[in-house]
């Protein structure tokens, strides 16, 4: 790509996740993604969590999609990687797949459809470690 | 009416607003824009300006373009082309334009030699259907079917949609707005797509059909002025900076 393009981009992503921190999620794993919706003319923000079945990685043009079941009916979101409408992102569980789109999951429900949590591997010690963090500082967590 | 900018096209990338629209937006480099010729009325009849752009090696430019270039005291440009302005708005031999010609929020007429798709039928170039699948069609699928009537009109009328030549023809793309100008490295981002690939030249100009702002620069966006303006500001670190690397640029090309 060419450095100019280069250059702009890195710019414009740094501007959107500044004072933010984006976790270091993959498919498989279960997020909150807090999403800022507006209401009239009030601003709150919603959360949207599921199961991540497909991740984009193209520097400022990333998305990935969260997939879940709201009363009985699959329900799948796109979500800009680093649009400024997403508030936060957090990675509430890790999930053990071997695929990287897990488009799979669509034709299957209830039982057949979960995903076990990884234990092993960078991932899952990188999770403990951030659980671990979060139980020490538990209060303001909660607070949040 | 003012001259317009040659400039040459980076790419396109994408921005966002704070309301979360994305904006997809094409990069165009003001690289180098100089007056090389003014025709004025007296002289050629009518008032225009012609703008160099980009760097040429001096041993591949032709001996009366080297004079032609060395007339107006610039060293010798990869691509030329003429804008008619009013009479007020002549440039003088020389004078270097920016991006800043432009302001953020103005509409611009960009025009460029599109993508080159060689000889296509009828199907890719205009959209035809073709012909089906089955049903008897055998060896035809992607003609174009028939061209006419019967012994009546007895021909083909004029303009009939045919195989051809696709692209790598002019096209203007009118009232894209800017969205933002770069003065330090020389970009204008304007929104949507602008005819031709990567590296092609674009013609930019004042948008015709839009009204235009009234801070506009007339007659020119100089980089002389910018550039003061922005060490006014105490960004005079940067400026220097920019230089340095399009120096180093053009030394690499003649290496």
């Amino acid at each position: 790509m060419n450095a100019i393009i280069q250059e702009l981009e890195k710019a414009e992503m740094d501007r959107l996740s500044e004072g933010k921190t984006i976790p270091n999620f993959s498919a498989g794993d279960t997020v909150r993604v807090n999403v800022k919706v507006v209401e009239g003319n009030r601003e709150r923000v919603q959360a949207f969590d599921g199961v991540v079945i497909a991740k984009k990685n193209r520097g400022v043009n990333s998305s990935f999609t969260v997939r879940k079941i709201s009363y009985g009916e699959g329900v799948e979101r796109i979500f800009p990687l680093y649009s400024p409408r997403i508030d936060s992102i957090q990675l509430l569980r890790r999930g053990d797949v071997r695929r990287a789109k897990l488009y799979y999951l669509r034709g299957l429900r209830g039982k057949a459809a979960r995903i076990a949590e990884k234990t092993t591997g960078a991932a899952a010690k990188e999770a403990a470690a951030e659980r671990a963090a979060a139980k020490a500082g538990k209060n303001p967590a909660a607070k949040r | 009416m003012r001259t317009g900018v040659l400039a040459q096209k980076v790419g396109m990338t994408r921005l966002f607003t704070e309301t979360g629209k994305h904006v997809p937006v094409t990069v165009l480099k003001v690289d180098d824009c100089q007056v090389v010729a003014v025709r004025t009325e007296e002289k050629d009849g009518y008032n225009a300006v012609q703008i160099g752009a980009g760097t040429a090696k001096a041993k591949n430019v032709t001996k009366p373009m080297r004079g032609h270039f060395a007339k107006a005291k610039v060293r010798p440009k990869a691509k030329l082309a003429e804008f008619r302005v009013s009479a007020d708005a002549l440039l003088e031999l020389g004078q270097e334009l920016s991006a800043a010609h432009f302001v953020e929020g103005q509409h611009v007429d960009a025009s460029g030699i599109t993508i080159g798709r060689g000889f296509q039928g009828a199907m890719k170039r205009h959209n035809f259907s073709g012909l089906r699948a089955s049903h008897g069609v055998s060896a035809v699928h992607r003609a174009l079917g028939s061209t006419g009537q019967m012994q009546d009109p007895g021909r083909v009328f004029k303009g009939k949609k045919m195989p051809g030549q696709m692209g790598s023809r002019k096209v203007t793309t009118q009232s894209l707005e800017v969205v933002s100008v770069d003065t330090d490295r020389n970009l204008v981002l304007v929104k949507g797509c602008v005819p031709g690939h990567e590296g092609s030249w674009v013609r930019l100009s004042d948008s015709l059909k839009r009204a235009l702002p009234e801070n506009l620069p007339f007659p020119a966006g100089l980089r002389e002025a910018g550039a003061a303006a922005d060490a006014g500001e105490g960004q005079q670190a940067e400026v220097p900076v920019g230089e340095g690397e399009s120096g180093a640029t053009e030394e690499k090309k003649d290496a």
